[in-house]
C-alpha cells in the first residue's frame, strides 16, 4: 500500500514543486520565415474549477494524486472522495481544510446522491476514477456543460506469461506477478493483474510457481498473516463469491478458493482454464482470483487480447525481442510493462491513463499539470509590416502573390511581384 | 436499371451498423497502420485539391458564393500546407519517443508510442465546407486510422464532390463518406468510435457528446463563440483596420468561428476606429456592397432570417451606424457597424455569425477583460495595442482557446499553434501534430530489467522493508544506501 500511496504521493509533489516554474512558462513555437517579425507561443492556464472524484481501492493516492496536477496547475479544486473508503475520505476531508487554502481547495464527502448533486454543476473539469458504468453517467452529465473530463477506468489486464530458462529470472518474475495480484490491494486494482495467458506446455510449471510462491510470500494461513488486503465490503465480497459459483468455474480452481464472509477474505486463488464465457473471463474481476488462460502457441495471445475490450495495461513476461515489438505495434492498450507489473504507475514521465474501455486522458508527472490546463496560442504580430495582398477587392494578380506566399514558394512570389509569372 | 440508380438508400442505423463492421474489419487487418499507406492517402488528397481545384471552387461558390480569393486562402491552401506538412513530419511523429526513467523504476526503460485510435468520425461544417472535413481528416489519416467524413449537407454541392472525390482518390475500404443531415448524423452517433471530431455549434456538439458517452468516446469539439476585438489608440490605424475587416468581412462574410463578433474600444477613439473602417469597406466592397463580387453572401435563409432579427431587435434601433442593407432573395447582406448597443441585446448574447459588427466603447480597455470572460471562454480573442502592459495582462487574464496581438485570424493557419477552444468554445485541439496527437493513442511503454528487486517490494511487510521502499520511491539514492545498510 505505502508504494501506490503515500511513496508516490510525496514523490508526485516533490517534482511538482521542483518543476512547476519550468511547467508554468510559455513554450515558444516556430514560425516559418515569412510570418516575420511574429512570434508565437503556448500559454498553460488553469481550466478553472475542477471537480475530481477518486476510487475506494486507492483512497489517498486516486484523491491526492490528481489534486497535485490540478493545484499546480492553479486550479480551484473539489475533491470528491469515495464513500466506500469512509475512513480515508474522512481523515482527507479533516486534513485538507488544515493544510490547504480552504478558500481553493474543498472535500465534499457522500455518496451516489451527493455525485449527482455535484454532477448539475458546472464544472471546467471532472477527473474521474472508477468503473466504466459511472464513467458513462459522468461524461453524459458532463455533456450538458461542454466539460472536458479525464476517465481513469478498468479493464482486465492481461500478463502474457512466457517461458523462462533461467531460475533466477523465473523467481523474479512470478514474485512480480504475484506482487502485480495478490499483493496489490488483494487485487482490486485498475492494474491488478486480471488474468495469465500461458503456452500450455509451461502451465504446469507456471502453476506450481505460483502455488509454491504465493505461500511464500503469503503464508501457509494467508488470513492470518496480515499479508494482503481484505474486500472492500460485502457487496464486493459476494460479487467476488458469484463469479466463483458456476459450477464450471469451480472444477477450474487450482488452489485456494477459502472465503470467510465475516472478515471479507479471500485467499489468494489461482484457476486454470474457467470458461471463456463466464463472468469471471468477461468482467473486471478486481479481487485475489487469478485465472490462468492457456493458449497453443504464445503468440495467440494477441489475437485472444484484440478480441476483447482494450486494457488499461498489458503486461508481458518475456525475453522474446520479437514477441515484445508485435505486443506494442499489434495490439493496443493504455500502456505496456515488460517483466513487470503495477510498477508502471510509478513512472512519471510515462502518461498515465486508458483506451477505448478503460478511459481517456491521462496524467502523472507532467501529464498531471497538463491535464488541468488550457493550452492558450498566442501569436503576436507587428504592425509595421503587412502581406496587402491578403485583402478585397481581389484580382488575379493578388490571387497569384496569394498562391505563391501561402506554399512558401519565396521565388514564385518574387516572380509574381515582378510580373514575369501570372495566375494560371 | 435506370429505377435501381435513381433510388438513394437511405443511410439508417443498420446501414451505420453495416459500415462500421466494414470498417472495424478493415481496420483490424491492419492496413491503415503502415507508413506506406498513410503516405499514399495524404499524397492523394493532395491530388484531389490540386487536380481538382477549380470543381472545388465552383462547388464552394455555388453553395456559398464565396469570392474565389477567399476559398483559395481559407480552404484550399490551408488543406495544401496541412497534408505538406503531414508528409514532411509522419516519419518523425510516428517516432517512439524515448524517456527518463528515475531510480524508482531502476533498472528500466521507458518510452511513448503512438498509435491510432481505430475507427474515427469526423463531423465537418458549413462555413468552411472543404477544410473542416480535409484538415482533420488529414490528421486521422496521418495517424493511421480508418476515417467516416460526414460533410455539412448545408452545402450540398461540396459535400457531393467530396463524396466524389474521396470515393476516386482515396482508399475506400479505409476511408469513407457518408452524405445526409439529422437522420444519417443520429445513425452515426450511435455507433461506437473511437474517437468523434466535430466542428460546429454548441447545441449539437453537446448532441454529440452525450451520444459519445454512451460508449466512453473521445470527443474534440471545435465550436464557437463571440470573439472580441479590443482596440486601443495607439496604434497603426489603417493597418489595424484592415485586418480587422479581413478577418470579419473577408472571412465567409462574418460566418466563421473566429471572425471579430464585436469590438471594445475607448469612447474617445471610437470615432476614428469607425471612419476607418468606413473608409476600408468602401475601398473594398463598393458604395454599394450589396453589387459587389467579393462578399460572401449568407449560408441560407434560415440564417438570413437569423441576422435580420438581430438586427429588428427594439434594443438596437437607433444604433446602427453604417450598412444595414440586405438582399433577402439572393442571402447578400451588407457589412453593418452598431455602435454602443446594449449589453442584454440579442446582437450581444448569441454569437453573431455574420457580417454585423457591434462596437462597444468603453473608458479603461482594462476595465473590458472581465466583460469579456464572463460573457463565456471565446474560441479567440484579439488585441490592438503598442501598450506592452496591456499586452500582458490580455495574455495572462483573457482566457480563450487562442490570442492574436496585432491582427485577426491568422493563427488559424500556424501549424505548429495548437488550435482549440476551452470551455463553451470547445474541447481538443488540432493542426500541424496536434492534428496526428489529436487522433492517436500515446502508449506508455515500460521495459523493466531482471538485474536486481527490492524484496521490499512484496509480502511478508516489514518495517525495514518500508524504510527502503520510502526511499526508494523518494527517489533519494543515499536514502536507498542507507535503508539497505540498515542505518537511520
Amino acid at each position: 500500500m505505502f508504494i501506490l500511496q503515500v511513496g508516490t504521493l510525496s514523490k508526485s509533489v516533490n517534482l511538482a514543486l521542483s518543476s512547476l516554474k519550468d511547467w508554468m512558462s510559455s513554450r515558444k513555437a516556430k514560425l516559418p520565415i515569412a510570418a516575420f517579425p511574429s512570434t508565437a507561443e503556448v500559454f498553460p492556464e488553469p481550466l478553472g474549477l475542477v471537480l475530481i472524484i477518486s476510487s475506494w481501492n486507492l483512497p489517498f493516492g486516486l484523491s491526492l494524486e490528481p489534486v497535485i496536477g490540478a493545484i499546480a496547475a492553479g486550479n480551484a479544486v473539489v475533491l470528491k472522495p469515495s464513500e466506500l473508503a469512509p475512513a480515508s475520505s474522512s481523515l482527507l476531508a479533516k486534513t485538507i481544510p488544515t493544510y490547504l487554502d480552504k478558500k481553493a481547495v474543498k472535500v465534499i464527502e457522500g455518496g451516489v446522491a451527493i455525485g449527482e448533486h455535484l454532477l448539475c454543476c458546472k464544472w471546467d473539469k471532472i477527473f474521474f476514477t472508477g468503473n466504466a458504468r459511472v464513467g458513462r453517467i459522468v461524461m453524459t452529465a458532463a455533456a450538458n456543460y461542454l466539460t472536458p473530463v479525464t476517465l481513469e477506468l478498468g479493464g482486465k489486464c492481461p500478463a502474457i506469461f512466457d517461458s523462462f530458462s533461467s531460475s533466477w529470472d523465473k523467481e523474479m518474475v512470478i514474485k512480480r506477478v504475484l506482487g502485480g495480484k495478490f499483493g496489490t490491494c488483494a487485487g482490486q486494482a485498475c492494474i491488478a493483474i486480471d488474468y495469465i495467458l500461458v503456452q500450455e506446455g509451461f502451465a504446469p510449471t507456471l502453476l506450481e510457481l505460483l502455488r509454491n510462491m504465493t505461500k511464500k510470500m503469503f503464508g501457509e494461513n494467508p488470513r492470518e498473516t496480515q499479508s494482503m488486503a481484505r474486500i472492500i465490503n460485502k457487496q464486493h465480497f459476494l460479487r467476488l463469491k458469484n463469479l466463483l459459483d458456476d459450477p464450471s468455474v469451480q472444477s477450474s480452481i487450482v488452489h485456494g478458493g477459502g472465503m470467510d464472509e465475516d472478515n471479507l477474505f479471500i485467499e489468494p486463488t489461482i484457476l486454470m482454464n474457467p470458461p471463456l464465457k463466464a463472468s469471471i473471463m468477461t468482467d473486471e474481476i478486481f479481487g485475489p482470483l487469478l485465472p490462468i488462460i492457456t493458449l497453443k502457441k504464445i503468440e495467440d495471445s494477441i489475437e485472444f487480447i484484440n478480441s476483447r475490450p482494450k486494457a488499461l495495461a498489458i503486461y508481458v513476461f518475456t525475453k522474446n525481442e520479437t514477441l515484445k515489438r508485435r505486443i506494442i505495434s499489434e495490439t493496443s492498450s493504455g500502456s505496456v510493462t515488460f517483466n513487470d507489473a503495477i510498477i508502471q504507475y510509478a513512472a512519471d514521465t510515462i502518461p498515465f491513463g486508458g483506451v477505448g474501455e478503460s478511459g481517456f486522458g491521462r496524467y502523472h508527472g507532467k501529464f498531471s499539470f497538463d491535464t488541468f490546463t488550457h493550452e492558450k496560442a498566442i501569436l503576436r504580430r507587428s504592425l509595421l509590416t503587412e502581406f496587402w495582398f491578403r485583402f478585397p477587392p481581389w484580382n488575379d494578380f493578388k490571387l497569384a502573390l496569394t498562391k505563391s506566399a501561402y506554399s512558401f514558394d519565396y521565388f514564385g512570389f518574387l516572380l509574381v511581384l515582378l510580373g514575369l509569372k501570372k495566375n494560371s | 436499371m435506370a429505377e435501381d440508380s435513381e433510388t438513394k438508400k437511405v443511410f439508417d442505423a443498420e446501414a451505420a451498423g453495416s459500415l462500421m463492421k466494414e470498417l472495424r474489419g478493415t481496420y483490424a487487418s491492419g492496413k491503415t497502420r503502415s507508413y506506406e499507406w498513410r503516405v499514399a492517402q495524404l499524397k492523394n488528397v493532395m491530388k484531389i485539391v490540386d487536380d481538382h481545384e477549380k470543381d472545388i471552387l465552383d462547388a464552394i461558390r455555388a453553395d456559398l458564393s464565396k469570392p474565389e480569393q477567399e476559398s483559395y486562402i481559407a480552404e484550399i491552401s490551408i488543406v495544401k500546407s496541412s497534408c505538406t506538412r503531414a508528409l514532411g513530419e509522419l516519419n518523425r511523429w510516428m517516432k517512439p519517443e524515448k524517456v527518463k526513467t528515475s531510480i524508482t523504476t531502476f533498472p528500466s526503460s521507458a518510452e511513448i508510442v503512438s498509435e491510432p485510435l481505430g475507427v474515427v468520425l469526423i463531423i465537418g461544417a458549413w462555413n468552411f465546407p472543404l477544410l473542416l472535413a480535409l484538415d482533420p481528416a488529414i490528421g486521422a489519416i496521418a495517424a493511421g486510422n480508418a476515417v467516416v467524413l460526414k460533410p455539412s449537407e448545408l452545402c450540398p454541392a461540396t459535400s457531393s464532390l467530396i463524396a466524389k472525390l474521396v470515393g476516386k482518390y482515396l482508399d475506400s475500404s479505409c476511408i469513407k463518406v457518408v452524405e445526409g443531415s439529422v437522420a444519417e448524423t443520429s445513425a452515426l452517433l450511435e455507433q461506437k468510435w473511437d474517437k468523434i471530431f466535430f466542428t460546429g455549434s454548441g447545441r449539437v456538439g453537446r448532441i454529440v457528446m452525450a451520444a459519445a458517452a454512451k460508449h466512453l468516446t473521445p470527443v474534440a469539439l471545435e465550436l464557437g463563440g463571440k470573439c472580441p476585438v479590443v482596440v486601443d489608440s495607439d496604434i497603426n490605424l489603417p493597418v489595424a483596420v484592415r485586418r480587422i475587416a479581413g478577418g470579419k468581412w473577408a472571412s465567409n462574410n462574418g460566418q466563421a468561428c473566429i471572425a471579430p463578433d464585436y469590438i471594445i474600444t475607448t469612447k474617445d477613439f471610437a470615432p476614428k476606429l469607425i471612419d476607418a473602417l468606413k473608409h476600408e469597406l468602401e475601398a473594398w466592397y463598393g458604395k454599394d456592397p450589396l453589387e459587389s463580387k467579393d462578399l460572401a453572401h449568407i449560408v441560407n435563409s434560415n440564417h438570413f432570417a437569423r441576422l435580420v432579427k438581430l438586427l429588428d431587435d427594439d434594443k438596437v434601433s437607433g444604433k446602427i451606424i453604417h450598412g444595414g442593407q440586405r438582399d433577402k432573395a439572393n442571402l447578400k447582406f451588407a457589412p453593418t457597424i452598431l455602435l454602443d448597443v446594449p449589453e442584454d441585446s440579442l446582437v450581444m448574447n448569441d454569437e453573431i455569425f455574420g457580417p454585423l459588427l457591434p462596437i462597444l466603447t468603453v473608458d479603461k480597455l482594462e476595465d473590458s477583460f472581465d466583460m469579456i470572460t464572463s460573457r463565456g471562454k471565446p474560441l479567440a480573442a484579439y488585441l490592438f495595442t503598442n501598450n506592452k502592459k496591456l499586452k500582458e495582462k490580455f495574455v495572462k487574464t483573457v482566457s480563450a482557446g487562442g490570442l492574436v496581438i496585432n491582427d485577426t485570424v491568422l493563427h488559424f493557419a500556424e501549424k505548429t499553434l495548437p488550435f482549440g477552444g476551452v470551455g463553451e468554445s470547445g474541447i481538443g485541439s488540432y493542426h500541424g501534430k496536434f492534428s496526428y496527437e489529436a487522433f492517436s493513442h500515446r502508449k506508455s511503454v515500460l521495459y523493466r530489467g531482471f538485474a536486481g528487486d527490492a524484496s521490499a517490494r512484496y509480502p511478508p511487510y516489514s518495517d525495514r522493508k518500508l524504510k527502503l521502499l520510502k526511499a526508494l520511491l523518494s527517489g533519494s539514492v543515499v536514502g536507498v544506501i542507507l535503508a539497505l545498510i540498515g542505518w537511520s
